[in-house]
């Protein structure tokens, strides 16, 4: 398809490229911090129709479909005037699976925060990356007063295959935001030129 | 005929109110558009500055093409609008059958993404 289009007022106005990086994470785990503190942040609201009843409630009258309403954060980095970056931060729980099938799809690659109080709390989202083949880096979100863990040994409780990214940064701190994004970037594009070289 | 653009903003509800009209009782219960989805991050552009107001076409329809008169991707037409984006896509679909806008799918395959895009990317988030 043509990605250029001629203009009423003379020049042409060409069609961005918008690419997706998913934030993922347990509740409470940053994930509106972290896409607040590197991108204008505003909600974002999905109704999805769920056809079928799973042992639902009696739907019948409605033709069997239900909906249910999502509120995700969005925020958009513009890259350059052709060039966005989306951020979605996504709910964590199983029900909302849907919704990341549709996110990840063509998706640069994700942020998975995690607490390390709760770690397993981003077990179901490392467990859906892993599966799509999604690129991601784990992040972990530090609050001051709690004690630091080694990369290392996140990545070993974590039980993350060799070369996953995990870093330490402070969800509120702009830069080091920005620096999980670079880092996830890089990772993708390091991962790209191993299998390409693999072919 | 009014001539003031639809207010997205209701700014005599707050976001605790919760939504006052259930969202697909814009689309007359329709929750699918006509002639396949789009995608998220698929771009609009209005092929019209704007359109006579219509019977058939709702605020909401009036208020897409104002917004996509340069292009805008789905999402970003929700979010502005204030709008789910199931219903977006039900009116991006009633407006694809008029004519009245333009549709602009991704580049399909998106992996492997493009180095010099992702190089791009990480300049640009740098430069933050």
């Amino acid at each position: 398809m043509d990605s250029v289009r001629s203009d009423r007022n003379g020049g042409s106005s060409r069609i961005p490229v918008a690419l997706k990086i998913l934030i993922a994470g347990g509740f409470g785990a940053g994930k509106t911090t972290m896409v607040g503190s590197v991108s204008e942040i505003r909600p974002l609201q999905t109704e999805e129709v769920l056809t079928g009843a799973e042992g639902a409630d009696d739907v019948s009258g409605v033709e069997g479909k239900t909906t249910t309403t999502v509120t995700m954060d969005f925020g958009r980095i513009t890259i350059t005037e052709d060039l966005q970056l989306y951020l979605f931060g996504t709910p964590g729980q199983d029900r909302f699976w849907f919704l990341w099938d549709e996110l990840s799809q063509g998706a640069l690659g994700a942020v998975v925060l995690a607490d390390t109080r709760r770690l397993a709390d981003c077990f179901p989202s490392i467990d859906y990356f892993e599966q799509r083949g999604t690129p991601f880096v784990v992040a972990v979100n530090c609050f001051d007063t709690h004690h630091r863990f080694a990369p290392e040994a996140v990545a070993r409780a974590l039980d993350l295959d060799p070369g996953v990214p995990v870093v330490l940064f402070d969800a509120r701190d702009q830069v080091a935001a920005r620096n999980v994004l670079i880092e996830l970037v890089e990772y993708v594009a390091r991962r790209q030129l191993t299998s390409a070289g693999r072919r | 005929m009014p001539s003031e653009q639809p207010r997205v903003n209701h700014d005599w509800l707050d976001n605790d109110a919760g939504p006052v009209v259930r969202p697909y009782a814009m689309t007359q219960g329709r929750v699918a558009p006509s002639g396949g989805d789009f995608d998220l991050v698929a771009f609009v552009v209005a092929t019209v500055p704007d359109m006579p107001l219509g019977p058939q076409l709702q605020p909401e329809h009036h208020a897409i093409v104002a917004a996509a008169w340069e292009p805008i991707s789905v999402v970003e037409l929700a979010s502005q609008l204030d709008l789910s984006i199931g219903v977006v896509r039900v009116f991006l679909g009633d407006l694809r059958s008029a004519g009245l806008i333009s549709l602009y799918e991704p580049p399909a395959a998106t992996q492997p993404h493009d180095v010099d895009v992702l190089k791009a990317v990480v300049n640009g988030l740098r430069a933050l």
